[in-house]
C-alpha cells in the first residue's frame, strides 16, 4: 500500500489552501497601501490643498471606501466559515428544552453565528414554535440575529474600532434577551395566528458533511453576496460621511444629538424605525455625526433601531403575528433600544 | 417524469435557485415539472427551517442555501 500519493479530493483542497493563502497575504499587501495611496492621489496627483475642506473630504472618502470594502470582505469570510459550523435547524436542536432564561440568552448569542436571512424569519419562527421553544426565547433569536450581523460589526469595527464594535454587540445581546424575556413573561402564544398551531412538527433534516473545500466555497459564496448587496451603500455613506467630515464644524451637533439632550435618543429611535437601511449605509454617516458632537449612546441607539426594528422583517412576520404581537414586539425592542442608548450616554 | 418543487416566498434566493434548476433540467435534458411553493402552510410541510428549499421527487434536498449547478446535477441523476 502506497500512502505517499494524495488522492484527487486531497490534492483539490491542498491546492485550495495555496490559493487562500496567497489571497491573504494579496489582502494585508492591499490593507496596507491604502492609506499612502490615497494621500498620494489627494494631495500630489489631485493637487489638492492638505487641510482644506475639499481635500479633507476627498482624503477620507479614498481612504475609508477601499478600507472597508477590504475589512468587509475579510471578515465576511472568516465569519461565514464560523458560520458554516452552525445552520437553523442545529440552533433548533440546541434549543430544545432550554427553559426561559437560560433559553433567552442562548438563543441570542446563536443568533450571531446561525447563517439567518430576514426572508427566512417566517419558516424558521414556524419551526421554532413547532418544536416546542417557547415565543419569548423564539423572539430573542429573531431580534439577535438581525441587529448583531456581520456588516454591521465589521463596519463598526472599521469606523469607530473594536470597542464600540464590542460595546455593540454586548448591548444588542443584552436588548435581545431582556425583550425575549419581557415578551415572554407577558403569555402573548394567543396572538400567534392560527395556522401556525394547526402546522405538525415536522423531523429535521439529515446533516451534511462537509469538507474544508466545502466550508471555503461556501463562505466566498457568501462573501460575494453580501459585498455585491452593500457595496454601493458603502459608497454612498461614506461619501455622504466624508462630505459632513470636510464640511460640518467642528460640534455643531452637541446642541441637538449631545448628552445634554434629553430627548435625542428616543427621537433618534423614532427616526430610526421606519428608516430602512442596511448598516453599510448608516454607519459611515453617524461616524461623521459622532465626530461633530453627537453622543455615542444616541448614535448607537439610532442605529440599532434602523438595523434591527426594519421594516420589511415587520412586515414578513405579520404572515404569523397577529398586530397585536406586531405592536408588541416592536414597542418592547424599542423601550430596550432608548435606555441602552441613556446607559451609555450616563457611563461613557 | 421527475418533480421539482422551489420552496420560498418569492425571495430573490428562491428565484435564483430554481433558475438554477432550469438551466441543469436543460442541460440534462431531462423531462421535469418545476414547482414553485409560495404558500407558507404548504412550504411548512417539509423540515424547512430557511428558505429557499429544493425539494426533488418528494425529497427534500436542501435547505437555505443555493447549492451549485454539479450538486443539483447530482441529485438529478442520482
Amino acid at each position: 500500500m502506497d500512502h505517499s500519493l494524495p488522492r484527487p479530493a486531497q490534492t483539490s483542497q491542498l491546492r485550495m489552501f495555496l490559493l487562500l493563502g496567497a489571497v491573504v497575504a494579496a489582502w494585508f499587501g492591499l490593507y496596507n497601501l491604502i492609506q499612502p495611496l490615497a494621500n498620494w492621489i489627494t494631495y500630489s496627483f489631485l493637487h489638492l490643498q492638505a487641510g482644506s475642506h475639499l481635500g479633507d473630504s476627498v482624503a477620507f472618502f479614498l481612504y475609508d471606501v477601499p478600507k472597508i470594502l477590504l475589512l468587509l470582505s475579510g471578515m465576511i469570510f472568516l465569519i461565514s466559515i464560523i458560520r458554516t459550523f452552525f445552520s437553523p435547524e442545529r440552533t433548533r436542536a440546541l434549543l430544545g428544552g432550554k427553559r426561559e432564561g437560560v433559553g433567552n440568552v442562548l438563543a441570542s448569542l446563536l443568533g450571531i453565528v446561525t447563517p439567518f436571512c430576514s426572508c427566512s424569519a417566517v419558516p424558521l419562527f414556524i419551526g421554532f414554535i413547532e418544536s416546542g421553544i417557547p415565543l419569548g426565547v423564539t423572539f430573542s433569536f429573531l431580534i439577535a440575529a438581525p441587529t448583531i450581523n456581520e456588516v454591521a460589526i465589521v463596519m463598526l469595527f472599521g469606523l469607530f474600532g473594536w470597542k464600540v464594535a464590542g460595546l455593540y454587540i454586548v448591548s444588542g445581546l443584552i436588548i435581545a434577551v431582556i425583550a425575549g424575556m419581557v415578551i415572554g413573561r407577558m403569555h402573548l402564544e394567543r396572538y400567534v395566528e392560527d395556522f401556525v398551531w394547526q402546522l405538525q412538527a415536522a423531523g429535521g433534516v439529515e446533516g451534511e458533511k462537509l469538507t474544508w473545500k466545502d466550508r471555503i466555497l461556501r463562505a466566498w459564496d457568501s462573501v460575494k453576496e453580501i459585498v455585491g448587496k452593500v457595496w454601493l451603500y458603502v459608497i454612498v455613506g461614506i461619501a455622504i460621511g466624508a462630505a459632513i467630515h470636510g464640511y460640518v464644524p467642528e460640534s455643531a451637533l452637541v446642541g441637538i444629538m449631545g448628552k445634554q439632550a434629553w430627548w435625542s435618543v428616543p427621537a433618534a429611535v423614532l427616526v430610526g424605525v421606519p428608516l430602512y437601511s442596511n448598516a453599510a449605509g448608516v454607519i459611515p454617516i453617524v461616524s461623521a455625526l459622532m465626530e461633530k458632537g453627537a453622543s455615542l449612546g444616541t448614535v448607537l441607539a439610532f442605529m440599532m433601531s434602523v438595523v434591527g426594528l426594519s421594516l420589511p422583517e415587520t412586515i414578513i412576520l405579520r404572515r404569523v403575528l397577529k398586530p397585536q404581537l406586531i405592536a408588541v414586539f416592536i414597542g418592547t425592542v424599542a423601550v430596550a433600544i432608548i435606555i441602552t442608548g441613556y446607559l451609555f450616554n450616563l457611563i461613557l | 417524469m421527475v418533480n421539482i418543487k422551489v420552496l420560498g416566498s418569492g425571495c430573490s434566493n428562491c428565484k435564483r435557485l430554481e433558475a438554477i434548476a432550469r438551466k441543469v433540467v436543460e442541460t440534462l435534458a431531462i423531462e421535469a415539472e418545476i414547482e414553485k411553493v409560495t404558500d407558507y402552510a404548504e412550504i411548512m410541510k417539509w423540515p424547512i427551517l430557511s428558505t429557499p428549499g429544493l425539494v426533488i421527487n418528494n425529497k427534500l434536498v436542501s435547505a437555505g442555501r443555493i447549492p451549485s449547478e454539479t450538486e443539483i446535477t447530482n441529485w438529478l441523476t442520482a
